[in-house]
């Protein structure tokens, strides 16, 4: 009974990691390695967004390109849709069938329009999404005849992804995917990625942008120094559901603050203290963005 | 397997209409092989036997090289390019078999080692009296030494595609590579006026054999007399080839990378 549960658990789960670890020779290191990615247990499941945040040099894209197959970990259990991807053998091509891949930065084919390059990448798959429908969804119809070389980096990224789902894929990585994009792109790229969602795709998504993940993600995990710092919903990431309020004020021609689980009560408690109107009042929670600097802060 | 070879031909054909795009690239492989024929068919008009004019002797060599220009030296550049662009990671990451990003890379080498081919031997019939192979047995010579030197230029290019740390330095790695094994396998020189340490050297090297080879399609059979091993060397010609084709595919599926890192 027990058994056919986890055996349930583990069919839903996309992604599910244990102890991944990934060293490399580093004669500076006191051990003599260096360690990428150092002792990480994850699981992304089925039909979720899952947010790997985390400072350069974290370890995201090397714990992500292992899982997409482009590295072998040095110790460490992964499984990519009941996939081991370092060790695919003949089912390669069907693994790959499966996912989608947004990589960090490419510079290729140049010479081709976005619509030949979306069309030949079409011809890869068993189960193709129709061309022309990506190149709208991608918000690339205006510039399908154009060469790749004269897009700009965030119709260059939208090719990319464009790329990265016309394989429908299952499950789909994204490194970063919104570098270079303006917030409208950015806002408009979102749309797209919430619709991929709806439609049942897993997505594992890595990104500098705290905004973006917070948006988007369904979980995020905060990864620093290969190690895994929290995972949670961005709402409660840090205990930031439950931290202090902050409460602001001027008095006496400087500026006072007060952190408190009840900013309500403090409010009233000024307000009756003032009159009424407490001078240059402000109430504030820690952002995202707060939590996490903090805690990568503590990590590094 | 057969949807390994459906899409290795339309990696070949994208592949040859991305280089047919490539403007200065096809003007310079396909122009400068009949630039040197022009330059020394006009320096050296004297004859090396009688018919066989500097030009014919030239245009064996050139077709050879030809053959190693557009696949060791072409991939050789290209791939390493092609691995910093990202083009190969993001390839390895779809469904698309490694072997058929092979197919569509042979297929662009043997576009264009045809193109090559038959731009110069036009040039030559036209301009330089070039004589075309005379029987169906030096035509069936040309076509195994066509095939097998394409397929053997091919897997080196691909082998040594490991070599150049990057893109940028690649040309600079291997064009001095090809540059001095030209001088040395008798492409630009008669290959039995060279020193005896270069003719030695050289026939460690397919590219020796290949220009022996298609000597024995365009000059003569009287000439066999006067190369180094006063015979055309066919069967030697065929066994190194052969063995350099092993050596490239094994080295090439040990020692291949699908990204800078």
């Amino acid at each position: 009974m027990l058994d056919h549960l986890r055996q349930d658990a583990a069919m839903s789960d996309a992604i599910s990691i244990t102890a991944l670890r990934k060293q490399y020779p580093d004669k500076s290191a006191p051990a003599g390695v260096k360690s990428a990615v150092d002792g990480i247990d994850l699981t992304v499941a089925s039909g979720e967004i899952f947010a790997l945040l985390g400072p350069n040099g974290a370890g995201k894209t090397t714990t992500v390109e292992i899982l997409e197959g482009y590295r072998e970990p040095t110790s460490g259990e992964v499984r990519v849709l009941g996939f081991n991807p370092a060790d695919l053998g003949n089912s390669a091509s069907e693994f790959r069938n499966r996912i989608g891949i947004v990589l960090q930065s490419t510079n290729d084919a140049a010479d081709l329009s976005v619509q030949e390059s979306v069309r030949h990448f079409s011809k890869y798959y068993t189960n193709p999404k129709d061309p022309e429908e990506v190149i709208d969804a991608v918000g690339l119809r205006e510039k399908a005849k154009s060469k790749v070389r004269s897009l700009s980096g965030g119709q260059r990224r939208r090719l990319d992804v464009a790329l990265g789902i016309i394989g429908t894929p299952e499950l789909l990585f994204l490194d970063e995917p919104t570098t270079g994009f303006d917030p409208e792109a950015r806002r408009a790229f979102w749309g797209l990625i919430r619709t991929l969602r709806d439609a049942g795709t897993t997505i594992l998504l890595t990104t500098h942008y705290l905004d973006e993940a917070e948006a988007l993600a369904d979980r995020v995990g905060v990864i620093a120094n290969g190690k895994i710092l929290e995972i949670s919903t961005p709402a409660n990431l840090g205990g930031r559901n439950s931290a202090k309020a902050i409460v602001t004020w001027n008095e006496d021609g400087a500026r006072r603050e007060v952190h408190t689980d009840d900013p309500t009560k403090e409010v009233l408690r000024l307000s009756s203290r003032f009159d009424g109107n407490i001078p240059e009042l402000t109430v504030t929670r820690p952002t995202l963005e707060d939590i996490y600097l903090r805690m990568i802060g503590g990590g590094v | 397997m057969r949807e390994i070879i459906r899409i290795g031909l339309l990696r070949g054909a994208l592949e040859t209409k991305q280089f047919m795009r490539q403007r200065e690239s096809v003007v310079f492989t396909l122009a400068f092989p009949v630039i040197l024929l022009f330059i020394f068919g006009s320096v050296f008009k004297d004859n090396l036997a009688p018919g066989v004019t500097f030009s014919q002797y030239f245009v064996a060599g050139m077709i050879a090289s030809g053959l190693v220009n557009t696949g060791f030296q072409q991939l050789a550049i290209m791939i390493p390019m092609e691995r910093d662009f990202g083009t190969i990671k993001r390839l390895r990451g779809t469904p698309m078999s490694p072997v058929s990003y092979f197919i569509g890379k042979s297929i662009v080498v043997t576009v264009t080692m045809l193109a090559q081919t038959v731009i110069l031997l036009a040039v030559g019939a036209i301009f330089f009296k070039l004589n075309m192979p005379s029987s169906s047995s030096k035509w069936l010579t040309f076509l195994w030494l066509i095939v097998l030197g394409s397929i053997c230029s091919t897997v080196l290019g691909i082998a040594f595609s490991s070599v150049p740390k990057s893109g940028r330095g690649a040309s600079a790695v291997v064009s001095p590579i090809v540059i001095i094994l030209q001088f040395f396998s008798g492409v630009f020189f008669v290959f039995s006026s060279l020193p005896h340490w270069m003719q030695q050297f050289a026939a460690i090297f397919p590219l020796k054999w290949l220009t022996q080879g298609m000597r024995s399609v365009f000059l003569p059979d009287t000439f066999a007399v006067k190369e180094v091993a006063k015979s055309w060397e066919g069967g030697r010609t065929l066994a190194i080839l052969s063995a350099w084709i092993i050596a490239g595919t094994l080295i090439s599926l040990r020692t291949f990378k699908w990204s800078e890192k």
